[in-house]
């Protein structure tokens, strides 16, 4: 089974941590990945620019409404993802707890809907 | 044979065996009744067999394999194809060898796999909510219907109901695992599920409100199932410590309510309506946990409960030890309410004023403002020295912040006493 996993971290922090830092988590980050390549856990991933970059588009009575954002009131911020494949959930729970942004952010851990099935796990 | 009581003692052993076969839950279920209805006709012309619970599952099962391939004919379900293909592959997994062909049950019972285990941790997974936790251990492992919940928990069936197969769906659809956790997982997992279990206890023992009849078999099923981890559990040590002090706090439950429904503090309480029996198990059992290891809060909580358990009267309680022990609880979990029973212990063991200024530091804490035991302990200690004005100014405070009624009653005949009413 394929899951999904959000990172959600403090953007703010990030910003604020100096170059040493910065380039401490990338490193810790691309060993991360590789590890899950290498045990074949890995489909993808990718961080994310600042949600200041982030664009919304609603289309309304055939109308497109493009707006600036979101900006949630949560604390936590979308900073990047992965698409592993796991076992279970436990599997994928232990993959996500080495993801070095869980030691301060949060990772959201969604199961994928396979191919032919619906949302409820009904074979369409 | 009593198909009722086999089915309240057996239905989580035959279930938990049927998941695993069968892989879903509900499928599990809805064979299991049939199973029963089919037993329930067949048992009653020619007799139950040799083997009641082995007959069951051969029955279910065989329900089951029939109607996947109905299914199967029907719609062409690809999951359930592959589902069904391994389930013929393994025609007696995990059964002793021959089972499947055995549906009069012959074969004995110790050979009979018992699959609880892995049942209670996927119930009391960490990705399910603490309540669906509670509510599906309690329908799965314990047998309790959704109605019997829903009253022990005093929420409409229907939102019972819906606890239990939202539960259910995040199994299945999350693939929570079925299978007991790793090593390394299994010191937290095993947390989840004490708690669970303590969760339980609580419901049952703590709850002033709803059908108490109801709620002492919450009480009952909690302690049914640390016995049952006690026997499955390779490192037992922990959930004996739970056990022990469930048994113990249970010892007292026809001394802590009087025949008025009024509510006995432990001080007061009559002694000779504690379960004895139960104390000497749940004193032995803590002192067996102690010495293998159990170093949790549920051990220590259980050496507190054993020492007020086994003192003749109140006078004899060594209120020492009990304060110390309390000092090393406070050491491994820093909680609030541990302090206030902490100062209780100490001033009982010979320092009213002492413990008094304990609960004055207490009274300053943010997180303890509105908490109305605080209160009601100074107001306790302020009785003891005699300062009568005091305590009563307290037993107000208190009576402004407690919510449970037999807890108000018990406040306010305090109270009045301390009014020199």
């Amino acid at each position: 089974m394929q899951y999904l996993m959000l990172i959600y971290d403090v953007e703010a922090d990030w910003s604020k941590m100096s170059a040493v830092e910065q380039a401490a988590m990338y490193k810790e980050y691309g060993q991360f990945t590789q590890q899950i390549s290498e045990s074949g856990n890995h489909r993808a991933g990718h961080q994310l620019k600042p949600i200041a970059t982030a664009t919304t588009v609603r289309l309304r009575d055939g109308k497109r409404l493009v707006t600036d954002g979101p900006f949630a009131e949560t604390k936590e911020q979308l900073g990047g993802f992965y698409l592993v494949e796991a076992k279970d959930l436990d599997e994928a729970i232990s993959i996500a707890a080495r993801i070095p942004s869980a030691r301060h952010g949060s990772i959201e851990i969604r199961p994928i809907v396979a191919r032919g099935e619906t949302a409820e796990g009904k074979v369409a | 044979m009593d198909l009722e009581k086999l089915h309240r003692e057996e239905s989580g052993r035959i279930l938990s065996t049927l998941i695993r076969l069968l892989g879903d839950f509900d499928l599990a279920e809805e064979m299991l009744q049939e199973a029963y209805a089919t037993a329930l006709q067949k048992w009653r012309v020619d007799g139950p067999p040799a083997n009641p619970v082995a007959w069951l599952v051969s029955t279910a099962r065989h329900k089951a394999i029939d109607r996947l391939r109905r299914q199967r004919r029907f719609e062409q379900k690809q999951a359930e194809i592959a589902r069904y293909s391994e389930f013929l592959a393994q025609p007696a997994a995990g059964f002793s060898r021959g089972a499947s062909d055995d549906p009069e049950g012959r074969f004995p019972d110790d050979r009979f796999p018992d699959d609880r285990l892995r049942l209670i941790f996927t119930c009391c997974h960490p990705a399910l909510s603490e309540e669906a936790q509670v509510a599906l251990t309690l329908r799965t492992v314990c047998g309790i219907t959704t109605e019997e919940l829903a009253k022990a928990f005093l929420v409409p069936i229907a939102t019972m109901a819906q606890r239990l197969v939202r539960a259910k769906r995040k199994i299945r659809e999350a693939e929570i695992p079925y299978r007991e956790p790793s090593p390394e997982e299994l010191p937290e997992r095993l947390e989840a599920v004490l708690l669970v279990v303590y969760l339980i206890f609580n419901e049952g023992y703590l709850a002033s409100s709803g059908d108490s009849l109801v709620r002492r078999e919450l009480c009952a099923e909690a302690i049914r199932l640390g016995r049952l981890l006690c026997a499955l559990l390779p490192q037992p040590s922990e959930a004996q410590g739970l056990l022990a002090l469930m048994l113990l706090h249970d010892s007292r439950c026809e001394a802590r309510v009087s025949a008025d429904g009024e509510l006995v503090l432990l001080e007061e309480q009559d002694r000779s309506l504690w379960r004895a029996e139960q104390i000497r198990e749940g004193t032995e059992l803590t002192e067996r946990a102690l010495r293998s290891g159990a170093t949790g809060a549920y051990a220590l909580q259980a050496s507190i409960s054993a020492l007020h358990a086994n003192a003749k009267t109140a006078q004899d309680t060594d209120w020492r030890q009990i304060a110390a022990l309390y000092g090393v609880l406070l050491r491994m979990h820093a909680s609030a309410v541990i302090e206030v029973n902490r100062a209780v212990a100490v001033a009982m063991a010979g320092d009213l004023e002492q413990g008094l200024g304990l609960l004055d530091e207490l009274e300053q804490r943010e997180e303890l403002r509105e908490f109305h035991l605080l209160p009601a302990a100074k107001a306790d200690l302020l009785r003891r020295l005699d300062r009568m004005g005091e305590a009563a100014a307290m037993y107000r405070r208190a009576l402004s912040l407690a919510t449970n009624d037999v807890e108000i009653r018990f406040l306010r005949r305090r109270l009045a006493k301390a009014e020199g009413l």
